[in-house]
């Protein structure tokens, strides 16, 4: 472990402009540049709300704003788009650069580390623009939104935990990633970020229980909608739930770096 | 043994294929599993380099040479076996990699310096040198994609040797690039070398391996045959070609990548045809100016009238060096009856330059060979010169000088 942070602060260098490349790169040829990485999921949220809005719009009690299904969503957007992008991102972030690690020596927990940053910075960018867009519609801020940092955290650690086990994997068995990019579509729609969790049928809610992600996403929405405190226990449950996971992978990742190179 | 920089001792890589994967994350976990197929891409190999030892890597395209290097600079695991390295190694082995097309030379500088683990300051220190000695203008901060092939490897060799490393891992890869540009890379090499740092040179040329290397190793089959000096090695080398070839006459070996041609009416054919040193060993690897025979030996079908063979050397261009033929030398032979078996003994001093040359054969009823031609063949045999006792000279063809010199 100890050897893992050291290597990661030799190549600290390296690290950041990897994830300052990544971001630059994906947009450095499109006239709107980094405007994009903004406006995607800003037409996401449009797009559902403009669909959805006339349906579940009264569903939402205790909010006294026009848009409070806009906000809804965003705030469940927010904590949905760091976790699939971590998640889809991981799961081939050994594949992706497998000629690399093929070629040259780097310590390879770099990979992950990447791919959690630049995944923040996108992610604190669309942040940034949700507060804004609710500051736009007269949705102030609480002092709630204190809480935001630690629900990130959470959140990363939830996601990169199951992100590396599964890129571990999906080197061996290249099948991962593809049911994963279907997994990933079927978990959105099992989570309560389009809809309210309200509307499921009493017996289905123990099942809700058990997604970690309806834990993080309740809690984004919880701070950024009602600005209030999130539910801890359910937090601290996905948070320790995801540092095991984290550790394991860890470990598996230690195990699996020999013969990675050799079937990449 | 700390003085040396690289010890390596019964060093072996195993590929191995469980059959089924969970057999592999079994393992992981402890489980002792047995992999359904091994393929040992190196095993037991063991040697020793010293601070500023310069040691040629030698051996056929799947000896192993490429998984020794990635052994030594460490993207590969060791299966077994165990390998110290007492230094900081850069490889020479993929230009270019790492690259972000959408960056600039200069970015792209900073970026693959930090992934060979140089933090921003240290590269600040060395940026207008790696400027100065890619020599690409004001392509320097352009994006690279749209530099050529040349240009992006000037920027990668620069950036790989900004630093002076203990070792330098170099492979023949370096012949990328135009001429100016790899006499520069030679010279810097050979600075380092002189300030210290070891190579280690994988090549298929005697040449460099001979002038560049204190040492050289052998690898065979993902084993390692000899290690010794550079001269010894290579004809060992030699030998095993040579020993391979007999096995399998019929394939025609073109480790150059380069299109045979064979063509004709195959009344008679060349069967065997060989490059011999004084001894009457087949050899690969030439001096210049040795004395060698070319040995054809030609198998007549059918009943012809006359046989001229002709012969011509070619450069790695194809240009052509020097040819003749028996009709040339008043050896035409008349009236060969089929079945018969025709030895041509040619020998001659290999008065050629430095290079790869090749020999084709032709094998036709007169001078030329657009009247009966029985059968041409180009690239019958693939040969390389290196200067290993003469003065050094540049160009295609040694003629030896004697100068005088008056101080008046």
């Amino acid at each position: 472990m100890r050897e893992m942070l050291l290597a990661i602060w030799r190549y600290r260098h390296f690290i950041v402009s990897s994830i300052k490349n990544d971001l630059r790169s994906r947009f450095v040829r499109s006239k709107l540049g980094a405007a994009w990485m903004i406006l995607q999921p800003l037409a996401q949220v449009a797009i559902y709300a403009l669909v959805l809005s006339r349906v579940l719009a009264a569903k939402l009690p205790g909010i006294n704003n026009r848009y409070a299904y806009v906000i809804y969503l965003m705030a469940g957007m927010t904590a949905w788009s760091l976790f699939s992008e971590l998640l889809s991102r991981s799961v081939n972030m050994f594949v992706d650069n497998g000629s690399l690690m093929k070629k040259i020596m780097f310590p390879r927990v770099c990979l992950p580390v990447i791919v959690a940053g630049s995944a923040l910075v996108n992610n604190v960018l669309l942040l940034a623009a949700a507060i804004g867009v609710f500051l736009l519609v007269g949705h102030m801020p609480t002092a709630a939104y204190l809480w935001l940092p630690a629900l990130f955290v959470v959140n990363v650690i939830f996601s990169l935990g199951l992100g590396l086990l599964l890129g571990v994997i999906n080197v061996f068995v290249r099948d991962v990633a593809q049911v994963m990019t279907v997994v990933l579509q079927l978990w959105f729609w099992l989570t309560p970020v389009v809809y309210m969790p309200t509307i499921i049928p009493e017996p289905l809610k123990m099942a809700l229980e058990l997604n970690p992600m309806y834990h993080i996403v309740l809690s984004f929405q919880t701070v950024m909608l009602y600005g209030q405190a999130p539910h801890v226990r359910g937090l601290i449950a996905v948070g320790v739930f995801g540092l095991l996971m984290l550790g394991v992978s860890l470990l598996m990742f230690r195990r699996a770096a020999p013969e990675m190179v050799d079937v990449l | 043994m700390t003085d040396k920089l690289l010890t390596v001792n019964a060093l072996g890589k195993a590929y191995r294929d469980y059959g089924t994967e969970w057999k592999r994350f079994a393992s992981w976990v402890g489980v002792q599993v047995q992999p359904k197929v091994e393929h040992w891409a190196l095993k037991d190999v063991s040697f020793n380099v010293a601070h500023g030892e310069a040691i040629g890597i030698v051996g056929q395209n799947g000896a192993g040479k490429s998984t020794l290097l990635k052994l030594i600079t460490g993207t590969l695991r060791a299966t077994s076996g165990s390998l110290a390295v007492n230094g900081r190694i850069a490889a020479i082995l993929e230009l270019g990699m790492g690259f972000n097309p959408d960056l600039s030379g200069r970015e792209n500088v900073y970026h693959v310096a930090g992934l060979m683990g140089f933090s921003r300051k240290a590269i600040d220190g060395v940026i207008d040198d790696i400027e100065e000695f890619a020599e690409i203008g004001s392509y320097f901060n352009e994006p690279t994609r749209t530099y050529s092939t040349g240009m992006q490897m000037r920027v990668a060799f620069s950036t790989a040797t900004a630093f002076r490393p203990d070792a330098l891992i170099v492979d023949e890869a370096l012949s990328v690039g135009d001429a100016y540009f790899q006499h520069k890379c030679f010279k810097r090499i050979r600075e380092f070398r002189e300030l210290g740092t070891s190579l280690l040179i994988v090549s298929h040329d005697s040449g460099a391996v001979q002038s560049l290397c204190d040492r050289a190793l052998l690898l065979d089959g993902g084993r390692m045959v000899k290690d010794g000096d550079p001269a010894e090695i290579m004809d060992l080398y030699n030998a095993l070609i040579a020993e391979r070839e007999n096995r399998t006459v019929m394939i025609s070996k073109h480790e150059s990548g380069r299109v045979q041609t064979v063509s004709g009416t195959r009344e008679a054919s060349v069967e065997q045809i060989a490059l011999l040193n004084e001894a009457g060993d087949p050899i690969e690897f030439v001096d210049v100016g040795q004395p060698v025979v070319l040995h054809i030996k030609v198998a007549v079908r059918e009943d012809i009238p006359r046989l001229v063979l002709g012969y011509m050397i070619k450069d790695r261009l194809g240009q052509p060096v020097f040819g003749t033929n028996t009709h040339h030398t008043g050896q035409a032979l008349e009236n060969v009856k089929a079945g018969q078996c025709v030895q041509f003994r040619i020998a001659f001093p290999m008065n050629l330059g430095p290079g790869s040359y090749s020999v084709s054969t032709a094998l036709a009823s007169s001078e030329t060979h657009l009247v009966n031609n029985y059968e041409w063949r180009d690239l019958a045999l693939v040969f390389s010169v290196s200067n290993m006792s003469r003065t050094r000279f540049v160009g295609t063809a040694w003629v030896p000088p004697v100068i005088e010199t008056a101080q008046l």
